[in-house]
Protein backbone atom coordinates (compact mmCIF):
# COMPACT_ATOMS: atom_id res chain seq x y z
CA UNK A 1 0.00 0.00 0.00
CA UNK A 2 3.20 2.48 0.84
CA UNK A 3 4.04 1.91 -2.44
CA UNK A 4 0.96 3.04 -4.49
CA UNK A 5 1.36 6.76 -6.18
CA UNK A 6 -2.25 6.88 -4.62
CA UNK A 7 -0.97 6.59 -0.79
CA UNK A 8 1.97 9.76 -1.95
CA UNK A 9 -1.08 11.48 -3.49
CA UNK A 10 -3.30 11.24 -0.37
CA UNK A 11 -0.57 11.65 2.43
CA UNK A 12 0.22 15.21 0.55
CA UNK A 13 -3.32 16.09 0.82
CA UNK A 14 -3.59 15.14 4.46
CA UNK A 15 -0.21 17.27 4.93
CA UNK A 16 -1.51 20.77 3.40
CA UNK A 17 -5.10 19.67 5.59
CA UNK A 18 -3.43 22.24 8.32
CA UNK A 19 -2.95 25.04 5.55
CA UNK A 20 -6.52 24.14 4.68
CA UNK A 21 -8.01 24.64 8.07
CA UNK A 22 -5.75 27.81 8.65
CA UNK A 23 -7.52 29.08 5.55
CA UNK A 24 -11.01 28.32 6.27
CA UNK A 25 -10.48 29.95 9.88
CA UNK A 26 -9.24 33.15 7.90
CA UNK A 27 -11.65 33.30 5.54
CA UNK A 28 -14.68 32.99 8.24
CA UNK A 29 -13.13 35.44 10.47
CA UNK A 30 -12.38 33.08 13.59
CA UNK A 31 -8.88 33.48 14.02
CA UNK A 32 -8.90 35.14 17.70
CA UNK A 33 -8.75 38.21 19.28
CA UNK A 34 -4.78 38.52 17.99
CA UNK A 35 -5.09 36.68 14.61
CA UNK A 36 -1.32 37.31 13.54
CA UNK A 37 -0.31 35.98 17.43
CA UNK A 38 -2.65 32.79 16.55
CA UNK A 39 -1.46 32.42 12.55
CA UNK A 40 2.43 32.55 13.96
CA UNK A 41 1.60 29.63 16.39
CA UNK A 42 -0.12 27.26 14.17
CA UNK A 43 2.07 27.76 11.82
CA UNK A 44 5.08 27.33 14.09
CA UNK A 45 2.85 24.29 15.59
CA UNK A 46 3.05 22.69 12.53
CA UNK A 47 6.45 23.43 11.51
CA UNK A 48 7.58 21.68 14.57
CA UNK A 49 5.17 18.64 14.24
CA UNK A 50 6.52 17.92 10.15
CA UNK A 51 10.52 18.23 11.63
CA UNK A 52 9.45 16.00 14.17
CA UNK A 53 7.78 13.89 11.92
CA UNK A 54 11.02 13.88 8.92
CA UNK A 55 13.32 12.94 11.90
CA UNK A 56 11.35 9.81 12.62
CA UNK A 57 11.34 8.44 9.35
CA UNK A 58 14.33 6.48 8.97
CA UNK A 59 13.96 4.94 12.80
CA UNK A 60 10.53 3.82 12.03
CA UNK A 61 11.55 2.16 8.62
CA UNK A 62 14.16 -0.06 10.39
CA UNK A 63 12.08 -0.78 13.21
CA UNK A 64 9.01 -1.51 11.86
CA UNK A 65 10.62 -2.85 8.73
CA UNK A 66 8.79 -0.84 6.05
CA UNK A 67 11.03 0.55 3.56
CA UNK A 68 9.21 2.17 1.86
CA UNK A 69 8.39 5.08 4.24
CA UNK A 70 11.51 6.57 2.87
CA UNK A 71 9.01 7.69 -0.09
CA UNK A 72 7.37 10.59 2.62
CA UNK A 73 10.34 11.62 3.96
CA UNK A 74 11.25 14.08 1.17
CA UNK A 75 8.07 15.06 1.71
CA UNK A 76 7.26 15.72 5.12
CA UNK A 77 10.55 17.83 5.19
CA UNK A 78 9.18 19.78 2.69
CA UNK A 79 5.82 20.19 4.47
CA UNK A 80 8.22 21.05 7.37
CA UNK A 81 9.73 23.96 5.64
CA UNK A 82 6.89 25.30 3.95
CA UNK A 83 4.98 25.41 7.53
CA UNK A 84 8.16 26.96 9.10
CA UNK A 85 8.20 29.30 6.00
CA UNK A 86 5.07 30.57 6.79
CA UNK A 87 5.85 30.62 10.64
CA UNK A 88 9.07 32.86 9.58
CA UNK A 89 7.18 35.05 6.99
CA UNK A 90 4.00 35.96 9.76
CA UNK A 91 6.57 36.56 12.13
CA UNK A 92 8.68 39.30 9.61
CA UNK A 93 6.20 40.53 7.68
CA UNK A 94 2.94 40.57 9.89
CA UNK A 95 4.28 40.62 13.32
CA UNK A 96 7.23 43.14 12.87
CA UNK A 97 6.10 44.45 9.64
CA UNK A 98 9.35 44.35 8.03
CA UNK A 99 11.15 46.70 10.91
CA UNK A 100 14.09 46.06 10.04
CA UNK A 101 15.66 47.70 13.44
CA UNK A 102 13.61 45.63 15.59
CA UNK A 103 14.14 42.73 13.42
CA UNK A 104 18.11 42.98 14.11
CA UNK A 105 17.83 43.44 17.64
CA UNK A 106 15.53 40.36 17.74
CA UNK A 107 18.09 39.03 16.01
CA UNK A 108 21.07 39.39 18.07
CA UNK A 109 18.95 39.93 21.60
CA UNK A 110 15.89 37.18 21.84
CA UNK A 111 17.90 33.94 22.34
CA UNK A 112 14.51 32.33 21.15
CA UNK A 113 14.65 34.29 17.92
CA UNK A 114 18.23 33.19 17.82
CA UNK A 115 17.81 29.90 18.12
CA UNK A 116 14.51 29.63 15.52
CA UNK A 117 16.45 31.24 13.32
CA UNK A 118 19.06 28.85 13.19
CA UNK A 119 16.27 26.21 12.82
CA UNK A 120 15.05 27.94 9.74
CA UNK A 121 18.40 28.61 8.05
CA UNK A 122 19.38 24.70 8.86
CA UNK A 123 16.56 24.03 6.48
CA UNK A 124 17.26 26.39 3.24
CA UNK A 125 19.89 24.02 1.99
CA UNK A 126 18.18 20.65 2.70
CA UNK A 127 14.81 22.28 0.53
CA UNK A 128 17.30 23.66 -1.83
CA UNK A 129 18.88 20.48 -2.47
CA UNK A 130 16.24 17.72 -1.76
CA UNK A 131 15.67 16.89 -5.48
CA UNK A 132 17.10 13.75 -7.27
CA UNK A 133 19.04 16.60 -9.40
CA UNK A 134 20.98 17.96 -6.59
CA UNK A 135 21.22 14.37 -4.68
CA UNK A 136 23.42 13.09 -8.34
CA UNK A 137 25.27 16.35 -8.42
CA UNK A 138 26.53 16.49 -4.87
CA UNK A 139 26.83 12.45 -4.48
CA UNK A 140 25.13 10.08 -2.06
CA UNK A 141 27.50 10.50 0.45
CA UNK A 142 27.88 14.04 0.50
CA UNK A 143 24.61 14.98 0.32
CA UNK A 144 23.41 12.59 3.09
CA UNK A 145 26.68 14.26 4.92
CA UNK A 146 24.63 17.42 4.28
CA UNK A 147 21.42 16.19 5.22
CA UNK A 148 22.24 15.62 8.74
CA UNK A 149 21.56 19.36 9.09
CA UNK A 150 18.25 18.50 10.21
CA UNK A 151 19.47 17.16 13.23
CA UNK A 152 20.36 20.88 14.00
CA UNK A 153 16.94 21.65 13.04
CA UNK A 154 15.38 19.36 15.39
CA UNK A 155 17.57 20.47 18.50
CA UNK A 156 16.82 23.89 17.26
CA UNK A 157 12.99 24.10 16.93
CA UNK A 158 12.72 22.46 20.28
CA UNK A 159 15.12 24.75 21.83
CA UNK A 160 13.62 28.18 20.33
CA UNK A 161 10.20 26.86 21.76
CA UNK A 162 11.69 25.60 25.13
CA UNK A 163 13.00 29.25 25.15
CA UNK A 164 9.60 30.88 23.96
CA UNK A 165 7.26 29.52 26.30
CA UNK A 166 6.79 31.24 29.69
CA UNK A 167 6.13 28.52 32.26
CA UNK A 168 4.41 26.14 30.52
CA UNK A 169 6.99 23.72 29.20
CA UNK A 170 4.73 20.75 28.61
CA UNK A 171 4.92 21.02 25.03
CA UNK A 172 8.64 21.82 24.31
CA UNK A 173 9.43 18.89 26.79
CA UNK A 174 7.25 16.60 24.78
CA UNK A 175 9.02 17.55 21.81
CA UNK A 176 12.27 17.76 22.82
CA UNK A 177 12.04 13.87 24.32
CA UNK A 178 10.83 13.12 20.86
CA UNK A 179 14.03 14.50 19.01
CA UNK A 180 15.85 13.23 21.88
CA UNK A 181 14.79 9.85 21.15
CA UNK A 182 15.01 9.89 17.65
CA UNK A 183 18.61 11.23 17.67
CA UNK A 184 19.93 9.00 20.53
CA UNK A 185 18.31 6.01 17.96
CA UNK A 186 20.43 7.45 15.35
CA UNK A 187 23.70 7.34 17.64
CA UNK A 188 22.88 4.15 19.18
CA UNK A 189 22.43 2.82 15.58
CA UNK A 190 25.83 4.60 14.59
CA UNK A 191 27.79 3.02 17.37
CA UNK A 192 26.28 -0.68 16.50
CA UNK A 193 27.22 -0.45 12.91
CA UNK A 194 31.04 0.83 14.07
CA UNK A 195 31.54 -1.65 15.97
CA UNK A 196 29.98 -4.36 14.49
CA UNK A 197 32.55 -4.87 11.35
CA UNK A 198 35.38 -4.99 14.35
CA UNK A 199 33.45 -8.37 16.01
CA UNK A 200 33.26 -10.37 13.03
CA UNK B 1 -11.65 42.14 11.63
CA UNK B 2 -13.21 43.23 14.63
CA UNK B 3 -15.09 46.61 15.14
CA UNK B 4 -13.95 48.67 17.66
CA UNK B 5 -17.09 50.62 20.19
CA UNK B 6 -16.56 54.33 19.66
CA UNK B 7 -15.35 55.39 22.32
CA UNK B 8 -17.58 58.01 23.39
CA UNK B 9 -20.61 55.62 23.66
CA UNK B 10 -20.36 54.92 27.17
CA UNK B 11 -22.50 51.93 28.42
CA UNK B 12 -24.41 54.63 30.91
CA UNK B 13 -25.31 56.01 27.21
CA UNK B 14 -26.98 52.75 25.75
CA UNK B 15 -29.05 51.36 28.84
CA UNK B 16 -32.65 51.02 27.10
CA UNK B 17 -34.46 54.09 28.22
CA UNK B 18 -37.47 51.51 29.88
CA UNK B 19 -34.71 50.28 32.15
CA UNK B 20 -33.16 53.37 32.84
CA UNK B 21 -36.63 55.19 34.14
CA UNK B 22 -37.25 52.10 36.03
CA UNK B 23 -34.10 52.56 38.16
CA UNK B 24 -35.84 51.63 41.98
CA UNK B 25 -36.68 48.29 40.30
CA UNK B 26 -33.19 47.97 38.74
CA UNK B 27 -31.38 48.19 41.48
CA UNK B 28 -33.91 45.78 43.95
CA UNK B 29 -33.30 43.35 41.36
CA UNK B 30 -29.06 43.43 41.89
CA UNK B 31 -29.49 41.83 45.62
CA UNK B 32 -31.25 39.03 44.14
CA UNK B 33 -28.95 38.53 41.48
CA UNK B 34 -26.19 38.34 44.33
CA UNK B 35 -28.18 34.96 45.75
CA UNK B 36 -28.02 33.17 42.82
CA UNK B 37 -26.00 29.90 43.46
CA UNK B 38 -23.99 30.52 40.16
CA UNK B 39 -21.61 33.55 39.76
CA UNK B 40 -23.42 36.99 39.23
CA UNK B 41 -21.21 38.09 36.33
CA UNK B 42 -23.35 39.94 33.28
CA UNK B 43 -25.56 41.54 36.11
CA UNK B 44 -25.73 45.16 34.67
CA UNK B 45 -23.98 48.07 37.13
CA UNK B 46 -26.47 50.75 36.81
CA UNK B 47 -25.15 54.42 37.05
CA UNK B 48 -21.43 54.35 36.71
CA UNK B 49 -20.03 57.68 37.56
CA UNK B 50 -17.64 59.26 34.35
CA UNK B 51 -14.28 59.75 35.60
CA UNK B 52 -11.64 62.44 34.08
CA UNK B 53 -9.03 59.23 34.45
CA UNK B 54 -10.83 57.27 31.37
CA UNK B 55 -9.06 57.55 27.85
CA UNK B 56 -11.13 58.89 24.91
CA UNK B 57 -9.34 56.03 22.85
CA UNK B 58 -11.23 53.30 21.22
CA UNK B 59 -12.40 50.58 23.47
CA UNK B 60 -12.11 47.27 22.63
CA UNK B 61 -14.95 44.94 21.96
CA UNK B 62 -16.30 43.21 24.78
CA UNK B 63 -16.22 39.79 23.05
CA UNK B 64 -12.06 40.41 22.57
CA UNK B 65 -11.66 41.14 26.21
CA UNK B 66 -13.69 38.14 27.22
CA UNK B 67 -12.20 35.39 24.81
CA UNK B 68 -8.07 36.26 24.98
CA UNK B 69 -7.64 35.96 28.76
CA UNK B 70 -4.30 34.90 30.69
CA UNK B 71 -5.79 33.50 34.20
CA UNK B 72 -2.88 30.43 34.21
CA UNK B 73 -5.97 28.99 36.97
CA UNK B 74 -7.78 28.07 34.41
CA UNK B 75 -5.64 27.10 31.85
CA UNK B 76 -2.58 28.49 30.08
CA UNK B 77 -4.34 29.23 26.53
CA UNK B 78 -5.66 32.89 25.49
CA UNK B 79 -9.06 31.34 24.56
CA UNK B 80 -8.55 28.61 28.01
CA UNK B 81 -10.10 30.97 30.47
CA UNK B 82 -13.29 31.72 28.34
CA UNK B 83 -14.17 27.87 28.48
CA UNK B 84 -13.05 26.12 31.85
CA UNK B 85 -14.28 29.63 34.28
CA UNK B 86 -17.55 29.88 33.28
CA UNK B 87 -18.98 27.50 36.66
CA UNK B 88 -16.35 29.43 38.71
CA UNK B 89 -18.05 30.05 42.08
CA UNK B 90 -17.71 33.73 43.06
CA UNK B 91 -21.04 33.66 45.51
CA UNK B 92 -20.67 33.61 48.55
CA UNK B 93 -17.58 35.67 48.12
CA UNK B 94 -14.99 37.12 51.03
CA UNK B 95 -12.20 39.54 50.71
CA UNK B 96 -10.23 39.66 53.94
CA UNK B 97 -8.55 43.07 54.62
CA UNK B 98 -5.63 42.56 57.54
CA UNK B 99 -1.78 43.09 58.35
CA UNK B 100 -1.03 46.61 59.55
CA UNK B 101 -4.32 48.26 59.39
CA UNK B 102 -6.37 49.55 62.73
CA UNK B 103 -9.22 47.79 61.56
CA UNK B 104 -8.97 44.66 59.39
CA UNK B 105 -12.42 43.34 57.86
CA UNK B 106 -14.01 40.69 55.75
CA UNK B 107 -15.71 42.02 52.85
CA UNK B 108 -18.84 40.52 51.12
CA UNK B 109 -19.05 41.82 47.47
CA UNK B 110 -22.14 43.80 48.77
CA UNK B 111 -20.30 45.49 51.08
CA UNK B 112 -17.34 46.04 48.26
CA UNK B 113 -20.41 47.46 45.78
CA UNK B 114 -21.46 49.70 48.14
CA UNK B 115 -18.22 50.75 49.92
CA UNK B 116 -17.58 53.95 47.57
CA UNK B 117 -19.52 54.72 44.53
CA UNK B 118 -18.81 52.77 41.11
CA UNK B 119 -16.94 54.68 38.46
CA UNK B 120 -16.74 53.78 34.67
CA UNK B 121 -13.12 54.15 34.24
CA UNK B 122 -11.75 53.56 30.66
CA UNK B 123 -8.14 52.47 30.89
CA UNK B 124 -5.41 51.31 28.34
CA UNK B 125 -3.72 47.71 29.78
CA UNK B 126 -0.74 46.39 28.11
CA UNK B 127 0.51 42.83 28.62
CA UNK B 128 4.03 42.28 28.98
CA UNK B 129 3.77 39.39 26.18
CA UNK B 130 3.21 42.71 23.62
CA UNK B 131 -0.44 43.36 23.15
CA UNK B 132 -2.55 45.89 25.12
CA UNK B 133 -6.57 46.49 25.33
CA UNK B 134 -8.51 49.23 26.02
CA UNK B 135 -11.23 48.23 28.64
CA UNK B 136 -13.95 50.37 30.57
CA UNK B 137 -13.21 48.64 33.76
CA UNK B 138 -16.04 49.58 36.84
CA UNK B 139 -14.78 50.21 40.16
CA UNK B 140 -13.23 52.48 42.41
CA UNK B 141 -9.36 54.02 43.59
CA UNK B 142 -8.23 50.96 45.89
CA UNK B 143 -7.00 53.74 48.44
CA UNK B 144 -11.00 53.65 49.48
CA UNK B 145 -10.74 50.43 50.59
CA UNK B 146 -7.15 51.18 52.28
CA UNK B 147 -8.13 53.98 53.99
CA UNK B 148 -11.31 52.54 55.67
CA UNK B 149 -8.98 49.98 57.13
CA UNK B 150 -6.58 52.57 58.29
CA UNK B 151 -3.37 51.55 57.80
CA UNK B 152 -0.62 51.71 60.45
CA UNK B 153 3.08 53.32 60.08
CA UNK B 154 4.41 49.60 59.51
CA UNK B 155 2.22 49.28 56.27
CA UNK B 156 4.99 49.70 53.33
CA UNK B 157 3.49 47.53 50.97
CA UNK B 158 0.62 46.03 50.01
CA UNK B 159 0.44 41.77 49.19
CA UNK B 160 -2.60 40.31 46.85
CA UNK B 161 -3.71 37.07 47.02
CA UNK B 162 -6.08 35.46 44.29
CA UNK B 163 -8.64 32.40 45.04
CA UNK B 164 -6.79 29.10 44.14
CA UNK B 165 -8.91 25.82 44.34
CA UNK B 166 -7.44 22.87 42.73
CA UNK B 167 -10.80 21.59 42.29
CA UNK B 168 -12.24 24.21 40.28
CA UNK B 169 -9.15 25.12 38.33
CA UNK B 170 -7.76 21.97 37.94
CA UNK B 171 -6.09 22.99 34.88
CA UNK B 172 -3.69 25.22 37.11
CA UNK B 173 -1.27 22.93 37.57
CA UNK B 174 -0.14 22.38 33.76
CA UNK B 175 0.80 26.17 34.02
CA UNK B 176 4.19 25.59 35.55
CA UNK B 177 3.34 28.54 38.12
CA UNK B 178 3.03 28.20 42.03
CA UNK B 179 -1.00 28.98 43.29
CA UNK B 180 -2.30 30.80 45.08
CA UNK B 181 -1.85 33.83 42.66
CA UNK B 182 0.19 36.81 44.41
CA UNK B 183 0.88 39.77 44.12
CA UNK B 184 2.23 43.05 45.74
CA UNK B 185 2.49 46.82 45.48
CA UNK B 186 3.85 49.63 47.19
CA UNK B 187 1.99 51.58 49.38
CA UNK B 188 2.29 54.84 47.39
CA UNK B 189 1.34 52.64 44.53
CA UNK B 190 -1.66 51.05 45.72
CA UNK B 191 -2.69 54.16 47.38
CA UNK B 192 -2.43 56.34 44.16
CA UNK B 193 -5.82 57.04 42.57
CA UNK B 194 -5.41 55.27 39.33
CA UNK B 195 -4.89 52.29 41.23
CA UNK B 196 -8.10 50.60 40.84
CA UNK B 197 -10.73 47.96 42.95
CA UNK B 198 -12.45 46.51 40.23
CA UNK B 199 -15.95 44.77 40.16
CA UNK B 200 -16.59 44.95 36.90
CA UNK B 201 -16.01 46.12 32.84
CA UNK B 202 -18.79 47.03 30.17
CA UNK B 203 -21.03 48.18 32.55
CA UNK B 204 -21.77 44.94 33.61
CA UNK B 205 -20.01 42.62 36.96
CA UNK B 206 -17.07 40.91 35.97
CA UNK B 207 -16.76 37.47 33.99
CA UNK B 208 -15.23 34.92 35.63
CA UNK B 209 -12.48 34.77 33.14
CA UNK B 210 -11.45 38.52 33.18
CA UNK B 211 -11.01 38.01 37.43
CA UNK B 212 -14.79 37.99 39.06
CA UNK B 213 -15.87 38.68 41.31
CA UNK B 214 -13.04 41.32 42.33
CA UNK B 215 -9.63 42.31 40.84
CA UNK B 216 -7.15 44.97 40.72
CA UNK B 217 -6.25 47.23 38.29
CA UNK B 218 -3.06 49.10 37.29
CA UNK B 219 -3.22 50.61 34.42
CA UNK B 220 0.85 51.73 34.21
CA UNK B 221 2.25 48.14 34.92
CA UNK B 222 1.77 45.29 32.69
CA UNK B 223 -1.46 43.39 33.05
CA UNK B 224 0.36 40.43 35.45
CA UNK B 225 0.29 42.97 38.20
CA UNK B 226 -3.39 43.27 38.28
CA UNK B 227 -4.46 40.15 40.34
CA UNK B 228 -7.10 38.56 39.55
CA UNK B 229 -10.22 37.33 41.98
CA UNK B 230 -8.98 38.93 45.26
CA UNK B 231 -9.50 37.18 48.41
CA UNK B 232 -7.02 38.71 50.60
CA UNK B 233 -5.31 42.25 51.06
CA UNK B 234 -2.47 42.36 53.90
CA UNK B 235 -0.76 45.44 54.04
CA UNK B 236 2.75 44.54 55.43
CA UNK B 237 6.30 45.70 56.32
CA UNK B 238 8.58 43.91 53.48
CA UNK B 239 8.29 43.67 49.62
CA UNK B 240 5.97 40.98 49.10
CA UNK B 241 6.62 38.05 46.93
CA UNK B 242 5.09 37.75 43.42
CA UNK B 243 3.73 34.83 41.58
CA UNK B 244 5.91 35.69 38.44
CA UNK B 245 8.73 37.31 39.89
CA UNK B 246 9.47 33.67 41.51
CA UNK B 247 9.19 32.12 38.69
CA UNK B 248 11.42 33.83 36.35
CA UNK B 249 13.09 36.57 38.13
CA UNK B 250 15.21 37.87 35.38
CA UNK B 251 12.28 38.54 33.73
CA UNK B 252 9.14 39.82 35.89
CA UNK B 253 10.59 42.31 37.97
CA UNK B 254 8.54 43.60 41.70
CA UNK B 255 7.86 46.94 39.86
CA UNK B 256 7.02 46.16 36.13
CA UNK B 257 6.20 49.40 35.06
CA UNK B 258 5.29 49.23 31.10
CA UNK B 259 8.60 50.40 29.74
CA UNK B 260 9.26 50.93 25.87
CA UNK B 261 12.90 51.37 27.18
CA UNK B 262 14.20 48.25 29.30
CA UNK B 263 13.22 44.85 26.88
CA UNK B 264 12.23 42.00 28.61
CA UNK B 265 14.73 38.89 27.72
CA UNK B 266 12.00 37.68 25.67
CA UNK B 267 10.27 41.14 24.58
CA UNK B 268 11.61 43.93 23.04
CA UNK B 269 8.70 45.80 24.82
CA UNK B 270 9.21 49.10 22.54
CA UNK B 271 5.66 48.09 20.62
CA UNK B 272 2.45 46.57 20.99
CA UNK B 273 0.01 45.37 19.05
CA UNK B 274 -3.34 46.47 20.14
CA UNK B 275 -6.62 43.77 19.85
CA UNK B 276 -7.90 44.70 16.27
CA UNK B 277 -5.24 46.73 15.15
CA UNK B 278 -2.97 45.03 12.28
CA UNK B 279 0.10 47.47 12.68
CA UNK B 280 2.30 47.24 16.05
CA UNK B 281 2.36 50.97 17.92
CA UNK B 282 4.72 52.32 20.11
CA UNK B 283 4.78 51.47 23.85
CA UNK B 284 4.49 54.68 25.94
CA UNK B 285 6.46 54.97 29.22
CA UNK B 286 4.41 54.01 32.11
CA UNK B 287 1.64 53.00 29.36
CA UNK B 288 0.62 56.46 28.88
CA UNK B 289 0.41 57.53 32.02
CA UNK B 290 3.89 59.28 33.12
CA UNK B 291 2.18 62.36 33.96
CA UNK B 292 -0.05 61.14 36.57
CA UNK B 293 2.49 58.41 38.32
CA UNK B 294 6.47 58.98 37.07
CA UNK B 295 7.01 61.12 40.34
CA UNK B 296 6.65 58.06 42.11
CA UNK B 297 10.10 56.31 40.41
CA UNK B 298 11.92 59.97 41.11
CA UNK B 299 15.22 59.20 41.51
CA UNK B 300 15.19 55.06 41.28
CA UNK B 301 17.11 53.83 38.45
CA UNK B 302 14.23 52.00 36.36
CA UNK B 303 16.31 49.69 34.61
CA UNK B 304 17.52 47.81 37.86
CA UNK B 305 14.01 48.35 39.47
CA UNK B 306 12.43 46.73 36.07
Amino acid sequence: MLRSRWTKGAVFLLCLLPFARLAWRFHTGDLTPNPIEFVTHFTGDWAIRFVVATLAISPLRKLLHLPDLIRFRRMFGLFAFFYATLHFATWFGLDKFFDTHEILADFTKRRFIIAGLVAYLSMVPLALTSTKGWIRRLGGRRWQLLHRLIYVTGIAVVVHYYWLVKSDIRLPVFYGSLVAVLLAYRTAAALWTRRAPAVS
Amino acid sequence: MLINKSPDIRYSEVTPKALYFNRRKFLTAIPAAFLGARAFAGTKLPNLAKSSFSTSEAQNSFNDVTHYNNFYEFGVPKDAPARYAQNFKTNPWTLSVEGAVAKPHKYSIDDLMHLAPLEERIYRHRCVEGWSIVVPWAGYSLSALLKQAEPTPKAKFVAFESYYDPGQMPLARQSGLDFPYIEGLRMDEAMHPLTMLTLGMYGETLPPQDGAPVRLTVPWKYGFKSAKSLVKIKLVEKQPPCTWNIANPQEYGFYSNVNPAVPNPRYSQATERRLGEFRRRPTLPFNGYADQVASLYNGMDLRKYY
